[in-house]
């Protein structure tokens, strides 16, 4: 490259310090270009600001609405980030996430006249195994045929969409249900306790603190993690020590679709009662982002889950006071993801004023 | 099967390809320098929005679809930047911009969902137009159609005919001694980058103001990702690209002729529509299952990143 009065100079060693700071510049710069967004929508932007970012948390049950929002997130996230760890890059969360839906839901219709204590943990299990076998086809394809996890997780997003519509248009469309396209309201016995009087927050977020605290265990304290982590570190490495590469794909892609299934089941045992079309709001794409701004480690996931359910109350927010779409906050969490990976950079390399010294 | 009816089968299936060979030869191109941007569904999206939005106040298409290709430029450019400049990851870097793109495009395009565009005829072109059976079905097509296949021949000379091409390959393949012997990598790739932007753009104003005049959130449905898994399935080969998009095109024309036909096959509708998802699937598998194939034909650096010695 020609002389820039700016270069990029590798560091020794990777710096530890930006590794932590770079999520909050992210977190910042997207806020300036946020502030910047507004003004150039003609839109006052303290009051974006506002809407976006207090206004949602300002009450008890504001917060509930982002514990809420936060639980599908850290769910799939968590699943997404031991995959993303082994470089195993399952996209297809988002239809994971509906194939548990359906799993749950099938679970609760089937069973619909029970009052066991045990219908809730079935559903949890029908959920998680719905999700993991989605996941599954991904996993085979890649370990017998080599075909892209990418592409295939992600075709089977469309086909999972395709699959809800057909069961809530056709076989389980409740009919006493004026032709919407949903199925009957669960009963009781299949619907999440709630942890908050006059909230909507579910015991779904207990399970989820759970899981991220399951998912903290399996990275930085059993083998498998570990060795997952190094192949996704030093594939080289990991070859050599004779770790199985398929056994990876598996756990990596197993993991993520059940954690999604489980988040399904939440939802649908959860604010949404029910099954419909539009079980997922773009969770399972949103928690490739948590996942990221994670950096792919729990504790990272738990704050990064609770900033993007913000960024989705805001949507809503200045959709509803500012007549703006609701589509804003996916350009928002769009734009933390790339503010992440710019200023990834420089946990690697260093800012350097001037020219080469010498080359 | 009468005649008229293949006709209408094929004229179909071209229209329906035509998107994909745009898109695919774009990114065909922008792997061969050894970039892989995933990021191409948004591209497409920011592509079709801002084509469809130009068109809607100038009431020129030709005039959208430059706007669109500049939109898909941007968009490239910021995983450009990204990946290029900050050597970011690129799967990471291309998924955001696939997100960030699908988002923004629902977020401009809320006014015009609407919003109805006048259809752009077709062109005749004249004598062989008349053969029958495919003269209809191939030469009283859009434009677009046309320019794909000018496209094509351009992208074939490019990649195996002229010296630019052979240097791009040479940065695809072996970045460090493309450097060594004196061409500019970073400027190279910039350049395959914002030239599958651009593409990608144009693949998307296709759809938005050609194909189904209308704008509708979501309306890419995955065409993005099936032209990423058509240069797989093409081992990076343009021909093999073409005729890749129109074996999709093909079945995402069946599925809806079977549909439409009012045949009493009791069959859902929702499961004819996951057709091209599990038929990308299929394609995937069967080129991927010999490892060796894709390991030969794919550009050795791709989606590895290059940071020149100073």
């Amino acid at each position: 490259m020609p002389d820039f009065p700016l270069r990029l100079e590798p560091r020794a060693e990777p710096s530890r310090l930006m590794s932590y700071l770079s999520p909050l510049i992210a977190v910042a710069l997207t806020l300036l270009v946020g502030l910047l967004l507004f003004s150039a929508l003609g839109k006052d932007p303290i009051e974006g600001f506002r809407y976006f970012f207090i206004n949602p948390v300002r009450t008890l049950y504001g917060l509930s609405e982002l514990l809420l929002k936060a639980t599908p997130l850290m769910m799939c996230a968590i699943g997404l980030a031991i995959g993303f760890r082994a470089n195993v890059w399952n996209i297809g969360a988002e239809g994971q996430f509906v194939l548990g839906a359906i799993g749950a839901s099938g679970a609760a219709l089937y069973f619909s006249g029970s009052d066991s204590a045990m219908l809730l943990p079935a559903m949890v299990v029908a959920g998680a195994l719905a999700g993991a076998a989605w996941a599954a086809i991904p996993a085979l394809l890649k370990t017998q045929f080599n075909a892209n996890e990418i592409l295939v997780s992600l075709m089977l997003v469309y086909v999972a969409q395709l699959l809800v519509s057909w069961l809530v248009f056709g076989p389980w469309r409740d009919p006493y249900g004026f032709g919407f396209p949903q199925t009957e309201m669960f009963h009781d016995a299949a619907l999440l306790p709630i942890l908050l009087d006059g909230t909507r927050l579910s015991f779904a977020f207990v399970i989820a603190l759970a899981m991220l605290a399951l998912g903290y265990v399996f990275m930085h304290r059993s083998y498998t993690g570990f060795k997952m982590r190094v192949a996704g570190e030093a594939a080289a490495a990991a070859r050599y020590a004779g770790f199985s590469a398929k056994r990876m794909i598996w756990i990596g892609l197993l993991c993520g679709g059940g954690a999604a299934g489980i988040a399904g089941m939440a939802e649908v045992a959860g604010p949404m009662g029910q099954l419909t079309d539009k079980v997922s709001l773009g969770y399972g794409f949103a928690a490739i982002i948590v996942a990221f701004v994670g950096r792919l480690n729990p504790v990272g996931i738990l704050f990064a889950s609770l900033l993007m359910a913000l960024l989705f109350l805001g949507g809503e927010q200045v959709q509803q006071y500012m007549n703006l779409p609701s589509s804003i906050s996916m350009v928002f969490q769009g734009m933390l993801l790339f503010f992440l990976l710019g200023s990834d950079v420089f946990i690697n390399y260093r800012l350097r004023i001037g020219c080469a010294a010498s080359v | 099967m009468d005649g008229n009816l293949i006709t209408a089968i094929l004229f179909a299936t071209v229209v329906a390809g035509t998107p994909l060979i745009i898109v695919a030869l774009g990114l065909l191109v922008n792997e061969r320098a050894g970039v892989l941007n995933l990021g191409s569904e948004g591209m497409m999206a920011m592509g079709a929005v801002v084509a469809f939005a130009v068109t809607h106040h100038t009431g020129n298409p030709w005039l959208g679809a430059l706007a669109g290709m500049a939109a898909g430029m941007s968009a490239s450019l910021i995983f450009g930047v990204l990946t290029l400049t900050l050597q970011a990851n690129q799967v990471a870097s291309g998924l955001a911009l696939a997100i960030f793109g699908v988002g923004l495009s629902a977020f401009i395009g809320k006014p015009y969902e609407s919003v109805a565009l006048q259809s752009v005829p077709a062109v005749r072109i004249p004598f062989i137009a008349d053969i029958p059976i495919i003269g209809e079905a191939l030469y009283n097509q859009q434009a677009m159609v046309y320019l794909s296949w000018a496209l094509f021949w351009t992208v074939l000379w490019f990649l195996y005919r002229s010296r630019a091409g052979l240097v791009l390959r040479a940065v695809g393949e072996s970045p460090a001694s493309a450097h060594a012997i004196g061409h500019p990598v970073v400027l190279i790739r910039y350049l395959a980058v914002l030239f599958g932007g651009a593409m990608a753009g144009l693949g998307g104003a296709f759809l938005s103001v050609f194909y189904t005049p209308m704008w509708v959130e979501g309306m890419v449905a995955g065409r993005g990702w099936i032209a990423l898994a058509l240069v797989v399935f093409a081992t990076w080969r343009p021909l093999r690209v073409m005729i890749g998009a129109y074996l999709f095109g093909g079945v995402m024309i069946t599925q809806l002729f079977i549909q439409g036909s009012g045949l009493q096959i009791d069959f859902p509708a929702q499961f004819l529509s996951s057709l091209p998802y599990w038929a990308t699937i299929i394609v995937l598998v069967v080129i991927s299952r010999n490892a060796n194939t894709i390991r030969l034909n794919s550009p050795a650096s791709l989606g590895k990143p290059y940071r020149p010695e100073a």
